[in-house]
């Protein structure tokens, strides 16, 4: 088998990010179960939340494929 | 099983890489044109004339094309522009709108058939429409606060015991200055890269296992492996527009953050 050990790096690195959507995405839902009419605000804020926790993970691709 | 085929892979198959992304001149040696340009070039006057002809005749009872515009138009308004800044952000919503239908268009090329392409997924255009966007929100910073001010606010917030600043203060001012178009280039542009890369490994494999490899497990696996793309493909669409809509998203929380005279 061949291949890049970065690619091995690049999927450790991922679960932190990953864990992390994961905890954002089951704070949305909790909170729409919740209070159905606040659906709106929670999703630009889960989203936001999503999208910065996502940029950890993206950086990290990026790096597999720069390093 | 999953070793042996790995095994075979490895003997015929090149696995899809980062040169899948380099594209050779389309008019022979010499001459710069490449794919990813020639998407930009249509999807922009493909934009163009959208937005051209769904405000061309705007009637009270609006068309199926100024409908669709009108929503597209709508949504970053009051979604995007108007939640993320207030009042204040109607001035920016044509940026904005503008921004939103390009990036979704360049994403939106990586799953049409015969483009199939994400021209974001070269670094150089999100990389420029995330500098459009910083000069955008640090502009309008200096000219509400003053060029002091707006550091001052950037750097040291009121309300934060002293000691807190020597950590606080250096954070703040690298990710206003750098962090921020830094993130929003490499954000879009992986995003799009991944997912390309993805959609041509399982399209790849699977037309490998099935054509070349073949036998009963070769066009099993490889009948999945397509199957998979067509979902991927929808998954793909899905991401693209989500990414738009962060991209934009992202930009018009800066310019609030930027309006706000006290955090």
């Amino acid at each position: 088998m061949t291949g890049s050990l970065n690619m091995v790096g690049y999927g450790l690195a991922a679960i932190g990010p990953g864990v992390g959507i994961g905890l954002i995405f089951a704070a949305y839902i909790n909170g729409v179960a919740r209070q159905p009419e606040a659906r709106n605000v929670l999703q630009g804020i889960a989203i936001l939340g999503f999208a910065l926790a996502e940029a950890l993970a993206i950086i990290g691709i990026g790096l597999a494929f720069a390093l | 099983m999953s070793t042996h085929l790995l095994a075979a892979e490895g003997s015929g198959f090149q696995s899809p890489g980062p040169g899948d992304f380099e594209f050779p001149p389309i008019f022979g040696e010499g001459t710069f044109v490449t794919k990813p340009m020639l998407i930009i070039v249509l999807m922009t006057l493909v934009v163009a004339v959208f937005f051209y002809l769904s405000a061309r005749r705007a009637a009270a009872v609006p068309g199926r094309l100024q409908f669709v515009g009108e929503n597209v138009y709508g949504f970053v308004r009051n979604q995007i522009a108007v939640d993320a800044i207030g009042r204040e952000g109607l001035r920016f919503v044509p940026y904005l709108a503008t921004l939103f239908v390009f990036i979704v268009a360049l994403n939106i090329s990586g799953i049409i058939p015969f483009l199939q392409f994400p021209a974001t997924s070269r670094i150089a255009i999100p990389l420029f429409l995330a500098v459009i966007s910083w000069v955008i929100y640090n502009f309008v910073g200096i000219r509400r606060q003053g060029l002091v001010g707006y550091f001052r606010n950037m750097m040291f917030p009121s309300g934060i015991p002293w000691p807190v600043y020597i950590l606080l203060s250096p954070i703040e001012l690298v990710s206003t200055v750098l962090i921020r178009p830094l993130t929003l280039t490499l954000r879009l542009t992986f995003n799009m890269f991944a997912g390309h890369l993805v959609l041509l490994l399982f399209v790849l494999g699977g037309e490998f296992l099935v054509f070349e490899k073949g036998g009963v497990v070769g066009i099993a696996a490889g009948s999945v492996s397509l199957l998979g793309s067509i979902v991927l493909t929808f998954f793909e669409g899905f991401v693209q527009i989500l990414q738009a809509y962060v991209f934009v998203l992202l930009t018009a929380l800066y310019i609030g953050g930027a309006l706000v005279e006290e955090h």
